[in-house]
Formats: structure tokens, sequence, C-alpha cells
């Protein structure tokens, strides 16, 4: 907009609020084009979020209304819950061992296939999307399943690396090692096809110029050429990852059951959920809810700091 | 596809340095991790052929020996014994479908261009929280959306399921941060040519964001296709496909190459509407080159 820098300092309030009141008239389109989205947004997202920030301070069964209550939730959390501090563990060694993996892999997977053949990229994206689009548990259970019918079970067998049928499901040394394997086999989601779609939308003149500079072999494009037309495909891919594997918890809950063995494979969505949805205490669970809110935030702000360089 | 495509396309393929036996590297890789990807959804169109008395033989085997359609007969089978006709859930998917597909793609489309390429007062307020809204997860959110959907009249109507799916900070984001990297000038020059921010949008920016629409396409029919009537539509007469076909695998029989056959079926369209969208995507790279 048309101000001029050196006499902005020099505006008194009242000058500034027609200013700001000029600027708004101004962009009357721009409200305009956002309007639609905005109305839907705020309706379905914005006055839900608002009215459920506040439960986490409250004792709310769904029957009576809620009951203010200070921070208790948060106390009982921290100081007497230990299933809680146990699933934050389980969490953190999920988000930690598939969120980095996983988003490598998801950028690696999508520059690979953008080194086919275009026939064999829309095949390989398929196979490695599908995934995201299917509703197998069923298999998965089928797969790990604890009799010799398993196809986990029968396939060792065979090997004779393993005499008797494995419990997969329900033994506690398994649980979370087969939930992390299912998850990372469903992570390649949204970030995948995101960045997918970023290795199309980089010019090929840039690729030209790349050449003419000196790039001598794809190791160097990718350093030098992709990943730095990259970096709002990286952003999203890695917000994603974040929100994905911090709120793993329903392949837990539909892989290896509910409660799992030893809460062994019990993370702090699936705490939410049993208080949420089980007990119907759902105080507790916004409260448990708002925590993993906060940890996402902070993850995510780390993560932009990292990735700062490369967005704008 | 015209001959000159196929030779772009080609020569595309032909950047700085690339060594033959470098690709077949790569392709080695992709298909020994392809393997492993589609092993579990092969398994389940195998179970879903797979007549009831090979489910349980040992060892299990990869194929089905004598394959049977008697599964998916099965599942049509039980939705046809609803109260409400089996076209009717057919019209409820695909009309919510559609709608919502069509309705996020242009308003995320707009409202992302406008939040990537305008300054005004609350653009940096309205970016924020639209991360934000993706971070936000809670287990009391469906309640309270239901509390508001209860106050403007909308349980038990098409409305419930299409309006909340509407406007998704996903798809916003995601084609923000595509729309992020047209350049500048690009708009400028438009605004230089008298062509109003709407113009602007619509025939110079989105036209060029194939690859971003396309996959937005993608992600918002497969979620749209997968809306379920959950807990805002009781009736049975605007009940989904997802709500029914769901019931018939769990409850009507509870028989797992029924639940097979019913996964393979849902997963049909998704997989049509995604070919048929990263067919564009592809495409994309052959045209482009008129972007500064």
């Amino acid at each position: 907009m048309a101000v001029s820098v050196e006499n902005i300092g020099k505006r008194t309030k009242k000058e500034k609020r027609s200013m700001l009141w000029r600027d708004i008239k101004r962009s009357k389109a721009c409200y305009g084009m956002i309007a639609p989205f905005m109305v839907f947004f705020i309706i379905f997202t914005i006055v839900p979020v608002l009215m459920s920030l506040p439960i986490g301070f409250t004792d709310f069964d769904m029957v009576r209304p809620p009951k203010y209550v200070g921070l208790s939730n948060f106390t009982t959390l921290f100081l007497s819950d230990k299933i809680f501090i146990r699933s934050i563990r389980v969490t953190l060694v999920f988000a930690l061992l598939t969120g980095p993996v996983s988003y490598v892999l998801c950028f690696l997977l999508a520059w690979m296939i953008n080194e086919m053949h275009p026939k064999l990229k829309t095949l390989f994206t398929l196979i490695f999307y599908a995934p995201s689009m299917a509703n197998v548990y069923t298999v998965w259970q089928l797969i790990f399943s604890g009799d010799m019918n398993g196809y986990m079970n029968s396939f060792l067998i065979n090997l004779g690396i393993i005499n008797s049928p494995v419990q997969w499901l329900t033994d506690g040394r398994y649980v979370l090692g087969v939930t992390i394997v299912v998850q990372m086999w469903i992570s390649l989601g949204a970030g995948f096809l995101a960045l997918r779609a970023g290795f199309q939308n980089i010019d090929r003149s840039m690729y030209e110029a790349g050449a003419i500079e000196g790039i001598r072999n794809r190791w160097q494009e990718l350093i030098y050429i992709v990943i730095p037309s990259m970096g709002p495909q990286l952003m999203f891919a890695a917000v994603m990852q974040i929100v994905s594997s911090f709120t793993a918890g329903t392949v837990a809950q539909n892989l290896v059951g509910f409660p799992s063995t030893d809460y062994k494979a019990h993370t702090i969505m699936t705490h939410a959920f049993d208080y949420g949805w089980q007990r119907f205490e759902m105080g507790y669970a916004s409260a448990i809810c708002l925590i993993l809110f906060v940890a996402m935030f902070v993850c995510n702000k780390l993560i932009g700091k990292a990735l700062g360089k490369y967005i704008d | 596809m015209a001959v000159t495509d196929v030779a772009k396309l080609r020569a595309s393929n032909r950047q700085a340095g690339r060594k033959f036996g470098g690709s077949i590297g790569i392709f080695i890789l992709l298909a020994m991790l392809g393997l492993f990807m589609v092993l579990p959804i092969y398994l389940t169109i195998v179970m879903s052929v797979k007549p009831v008395e090979e489910l349980f033989v040992f060892p299990p085997k990869l194929y089905a020996v004598r394959p049977t359609l008697d599964n998916f007969r099965d599942m049509f089978r039980v939705l046809h014994q609803n109260r409400v006709p089996f076209s009717r859930y057919m019209f409820n998917s695909i009309f919510v479908t559609l709608a919502v597909t069509v309705l996020q793609c242009v308003f995320s489309s707009m409202a992302a261009f406008v939040l990537a390429k305008c300054k005004f007062p609350g653009s940096k307020l309205l970016n924020g929280i639209i991360v934000i809204a993706l971070l936000y997860q809670s287990s009391v959110i469906y309640i309270m959306q239901y509390i508001v959907m209860a106050k403007l009249n909308m349980i038990d109507t098409y409305m419930a399921l299409i309006f909340p799916a509407v406007a998704s900070p996903m798809g916003l984001f995601l084609m923000r941060q595509s729309i992020s990297q047209v350049p500048d000038s690009m708009i400028e020059a438009a605004k230089v040519d008298g062509a109003g921010l709407f113009r602007i949008c619509w025939q110079i920016v989105i036209p060029n964001q194939k690859p971003a629409l396309m996959t937005l396409i993608i992600f918002a029919f497969q979620g749209a296709w997968n809306i379920q009537a959950g807990s805002v539509v009781f009736r049975e007469e605007y009940k989904t496909l997802p709500t029914v076909v769901s019931q018939a695998a769990t409850s009507g029989l509870a028989r797992a190459g029924v639940a097979m056959a019913a996964a393979v079926f849902m997963l049909v369209p998704p997989i049509v509407i995604f070919m048929l969208a990263q067919r564009q995507v592809i495409e994309t790279m052959a045209h482009s080159g008129i972007k500064e």
C-alpha cells in the first residue's frame, strides 16, 4: 500500500485507525474472495474449536452441564495418572520412529518416482498412495493373526525360523512393533502426494539452466535445484507428518485391540479416546487433547525454524 | 496425446547427467518397496474372491484356487435387505461426494490465492489460524460441531454431511503453499493489464496450478467418499454408502471375505479418480515453461 516510510512514525492513533479502515475498504475484493471459505470455516471449525477450548478446565460427562474445576484435570494427569505418563512415552517413541523416517521416505520416494518414465510415474504413485485410500485393517489382522493361518506365522514356520505361532497382536513384546509397521505402511499419505505435485511443478527451464551451469548428476540436481524450489511443499508435508505421527492411535485401536496388552501401544490419543468415549469424562479427555495440541504446536514451530531458509 | 507431446515427455526425462544404470537401480528399489506396499491390498482383493472353504486352510495361499464372486453377491444381498433401496444410498454418496469436491476445490483455491498473494488487514492472522486449525485435534470437537449443526437445524439433512467438509484447512493449506510459488511479477503484470483479482485468480493463477489442484481433487474426493452418516444423520434416507457397507460387513455378515469385498468395492471410485487426476499432474511438466 502506498504509505511513504518516512511519515509512518508521525501518525497519530486516529490517523492510523483511518488508514486501517482505508486499507480494509481497499481490500474489499480480497475479503469477498475468502468469504465463501471463511463462512464455512468459521461455522464448522472455528466456533466448535472455541467452544471446546474451555472444556479442558471442566468436569463434563455430556449429561450434566460442564462444571469449572480449574487446573485439576492437568494436575491429575501429570501427578497421578500413571497410564498418561506411559502414553506420553509411547507417543514419543512412536512419533520419533515413524515421523522423521516416514517424512524422509515420502520425499525420497516422491523424488525417485519423479526420475521414472511418465507412464511409470502414475503407476508407482498409485502403488505408494493406495494404502492411504484403502481400509484394510482386516487384512493386517489376518496377516499377523496369532494362529498358524496367519500369513506371517505360516511364512516364518515354513522357513523354519519359528516353531510355534507367535501372538503378534497380543504379545506385549510385539504389539508396538506391529503397530509401527502398519503405521509406516499407511503413512505415505497427503504429504507424499503434495511432494509429488511439487516435483511436477518445478519449471523445466530450471533444470536446463542447471545443466548449463555445470550440474553433473541427479544428486547435485536434487540438492541445488529441487530442494530449494520445494520449500512450501516440504513445509506442508512436515505439518501433515506431525499431525499423523502425534495423533496416531486408530491403527493401534483397530489392530492390537483396545486397550492394548500392558498399554504397550497406548498413545496419548488413545488415552483421550479412552476417557472421552469409554468413560465419558469429556473434561479430562479435552485436557489431554490440549496438552497434545501444545506439543504439536511447539514441534511445528521448531520444524518451521529448521526449514526456514527454504520458505519465502 | 499428440506425437509431439510424447516426444516432449521423453525429452523431459533426458536431464542433466542421467545414467541409464542409475535409472534401472532406482526402478528396482521402487519395485521392491512397491511390492511391500501392494501386498496387503493384493491380499484384500484375493480374499474378496476366495470361497469360504479356502479362507482357513493351512498354509494360507497367496491366490484363490477357485475364485468366486460369492462374497460380493452376499454383500449386495445384505445391502438390498434394507428398507431403503440400494440406489438411494448410491445417489446420496455420489451427490455428497460431488458437492463436497466441487465446493471445496472452488472455495479453497480462491481463498488460497488471496491468502498467498494479497496483503490486507488480517491476512497474517488468517494464515496462522489455518495451520493451527490443522494441528488442533480434540475428541470433543465433534460434540461441538453437533451442537452447532443442531442449532442451525441441519441434523438429518444433506447439509449435515456436506457443509462441515467444505472448508478443509488441509486443502487450503495445500493450495496456498503451491500458489505462493507463483512469481509476483506475473500477478503485477496482469494487474497492469487491468485484470481484477477474481480474473487473475481463475484465468491466470489457477490454470497454472494443475498439479496442486489435481492433488486437492484427490484428497477432497477421497475424504468426501468416505463421509459416514455417524451421529449427524439418523434417517435411513440420508445415509451414505460407507455407513451401510460397513454395517453390512460387520453386523450383517461377520465374515472376513465379505469385509474384504466391501473394502474392494469402496476402493474402486477413489482409485479411478486418482488415476484420472494423476495423469493430469504428470502431463503438466511437458506443458509448463510459461512461468516467469
